[in-house]
């Protein structure tokens, strides 16, 4: 049946090393739908992982799944060789991070208390933000390059600015795991590759990152590795030039393309007819 | 002194959490503490009989046992009467009952993620009032608060399944479902009144349903002090807990709560709040919608300081409100939901200008 799945899994990880996130046998239904189907893939440690497909394909719902927003029906997410099921929900919220396709304050907020927010898991419920917390919270809003925008409304950001907050939030968790959904929607395409950039430089910095992304150029220019999903199940898995292949394009999207090769980074370039 | 042979001083992220206390908090919470206890005794001091802040202090000496040790001589009976018998409790009955309102209004738009949130709003103070009256005849004090609370946590299941029922839960669907909820509640109230009521009910429909403290009694002060001080105060302590709805649930979950057992438990709590403090002065609407507004001007969003500030102001808030009730009109006397509602019915209006897409 799933004959063209590709087996990711066994190649990432060497053996001895220490794994990334392993999603093994993931399933998940919602109103008696299967939204995601018996999933099996790998983020390797410290790299960008692309999550690709169609809309409506549960890319979203794999990563809450992960997150542990909502829990599956069965199977297991493990990171770093612990399932994230038997971790503690606050223990869990200093390893993973998600960042959300669209989230918003019904408030009007300043951004470093918007960051401030990531510092949460990480001190009794009862305390307040700590000088430590603070720095921490204005190193990651300069790790996304949004440093002078500390004292800015939240509400007066751009799109992508407000994304790179977002991000900030994210690390502020100090998580080994990260997770965006989609980071680049209703992006400019300065601000798109700034995102993707950005999620290359924490991956080198040691931070297993996991992004469902929807532009198909834009995951073969920066990720290292994809998985890509159609209807809940894992169709094809592996690095960018195995994945991005036109007969797994025709197959999941319809449509048909060429793959040609970038004149400055030989990556994959798709064109689409 | 010689640290020299001290190993490498550990990383700055691992470094000793500096507690500082946020500045403003320094500020603010002593400041509207004294403005607090000012309103409390300058509302005292104001109405029909010419009592004075010296008045005020010499009648709580007495009656804390301390007249003998300071040598002071109790006020004639008259004023102290007035003073200790009517005026006290009415004016620690509103300031109770305006620091509670106001904590419920923060931990319920902070939790339903709407501005427009607060427990008169939503129902459950109409619910609340439609529990109390239907004990009323029983005659035993610690009935009423009860029956109060569980009308309360009807009227918001009710009201969040209601809107639920309609679809995505959005702020203005929330309100519509509160409104016919409460409206429900309300008529039910009346009903209940007007079948069992011996003197003069329509004065008792509007004191549920406007809300008034002017029958406050020490009873009253002890119930409303005694849920603010308990659950109120719990509440107050919520703040990151609050902030980590900022973003919404899936945020919230990320952030390692477990979301709807938070929610579920703070939300019982405010029921419960909103159920003692109903019980003594019913429905007085607007104080939690209002002040948490108000507050957030001067603490920004997070919740940490917006808690305590918003129960200290909205407690000077509702002395002055009944403080207005009582005087303008003359010995006319208004319900204090009256008061409120003209000033916080505008702020309604403008926070609907405000949010036209809700
Ligand atoms: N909570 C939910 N209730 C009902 N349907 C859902 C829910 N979450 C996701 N779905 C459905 O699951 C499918 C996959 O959604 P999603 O994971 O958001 O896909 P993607 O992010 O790849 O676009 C969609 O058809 C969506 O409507
Ligand atoms: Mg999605």
């Amino acid at each position: 049946m799933r004959d063209r799945t590709t087996d990711g899994t066994s190649r990432v990880a060497a053996p001895g090393s220490t794994p990334g996130l392993e999603v093994a046998r993931v399933r998940w239904s919602v109103a008696g739908r299967l939204i995601v189907d018996d999933v099996d893939c790998t983020a390797p440690p410290g790299a960008f992982t692309g999550l690709l497909g169609p809309n409506g394909s549960g890319k979203s719902s794999l990563l809450r799944l992960v997150a542990g927003i909502t829990v599956p029906d069965a199977g297991t997410a493990a990171f770093a060789g612990t399932d994230l099921a038997s971790v503690r929900r606050r223990e869990r919220a200093r390893r993973v991070a998600f960042v959300e396709q669209e989230a918003a304050a019904e408030t009007p907020l300043r951004v470093l208390d918007a960051v401030l927010l990531g510092r949460i898991p990480h001190r009794s419920l009862l305390a307040g933000d700590t000088d430590a917390d603070r720095h921490l919270a204005r190193e990651a809003l300069a790790r996304v390059g949004m440093a002078e925008f500390a004292d800015r409304s939240l509400a007066t950001l751009s799109g992508g600015e407000r994304q790179r907050v977002h991000v900030a939030r994210a690390l502020a968790q100090e998580p080994s795991l990260l997770l965006l959904d989609e980071p680049t929607n209703h992006l400019d395409v300065a601000a798109q590759l700034a995102t993707m950039t950005l999620a290359r430089k924490l991956a080198a910095d040691g931070v297993t990152v996991l992004a469902a992304l929807h532009d198909l150029n834009l995951a073969a220019a920066a990720c290292d590795h994809v998985v890509m999903l159609d209807a809940g199940r894992v169709v094809a898995a592996g690095s960018v030039k195995e994945v991005l292949v036109p007969a797994v394009i025709e197959q999941v999207y319809g449509v048909r393309c060429d793959v040609l090769e970038h004149p400055a980074t030989g990556r994959p370039v798709l064109a689409f007819s | 002194m010689p640290t020299t042979t001290t190993p490498t001083p550990a990383p700055t992220t691992a470094a000793a959490p500096a507690r500082r206390r946020d500045p403003r908090a320094a500020v603010w919470v002593p400041a509207a503490l004294v403005v607090l206890v000012a309103s409390v005794v300058g509302s005292v001091m104001v109405g029909a009989a010419d009592l004075g802040a010296a008045d005020v202090g010499r009648t709580l000496v007495t009656h804390l046992g301390l007249g003998g040790l300071l040598g002071v001589e109790p006020l004639p009976a008259l004023q102290d009467a007035t003073i200790w018998e009517l005026r006290m409790p009415r004016v620690l009955t509103a300031a109770a009952v305006g620091a509670g309102l106001a904590v419920c209004g923060v931990v319920m738009q902070a939790l339903t993620r709407n501005p427009l949130a607060d427990p008169y709003l939503l129902g459950l103070s109409s619910g609340a009032s439609f529990g109390a009256v239907l004990v009323l005849g029983a005659g035993v004090a610690l009935l009423l608060p009860l029956a109060a609370f569980v009308g309360a946590l009807a009227a918001l299941a009710a009201a969040l399944l209601l809107a639920r029922a309609m679809g995505v839960m959005t702020p203005t669907r929330i309100v519509l479902a509160g409104l016919a909820v409460s409206q429900l509640a309300a008529a039910a109230t009346s009903f209940v009144v007007f079948w069992s009521a011996q003197g003069d009910a329509y004065r008792d429909i509007l004191s549920w349903l406007m809300g008034s403290v002017a029958r406050s009694t020490w009873t009253s002060v002890a119930i409303a002090g005694v849920a603010v001080l308990v659950v109120g105060g719990l509440l107050a302590s919520t703040g990151s807990v609050l902030d980590a709805f900022t973003f919404g649930d899936t945020a919230a979950a990320g952030l390692g709560l477990d979301v709807q057992r938070t929610r579920w438990v703070l939300l019982v709590g405010v029921a419960l709040l909103t159920g003692a403090l109903v019980s003594v002065s019913g429905a007085i609407g607007f104080v939690g919608l209002t002040l948490p507004h108000a507050v957030r001007m001067l603490t920004g969003a997070r919740h940490r300081l917006l808690l305590p500030l918003a129960g200290l102001f909205g407690a000077s808030f509702l002395v002055w409100a009944d403080t207005i009730a009582r005087t303008v009109f003359a010995p006319r006397e208004l319900p204090v939901g009256i008061v409120t509602a003209a000033i916080g019915a505008p702020v309604f209006a403008v926070l609907l200008w405000r949010g036209k897409a809700v």
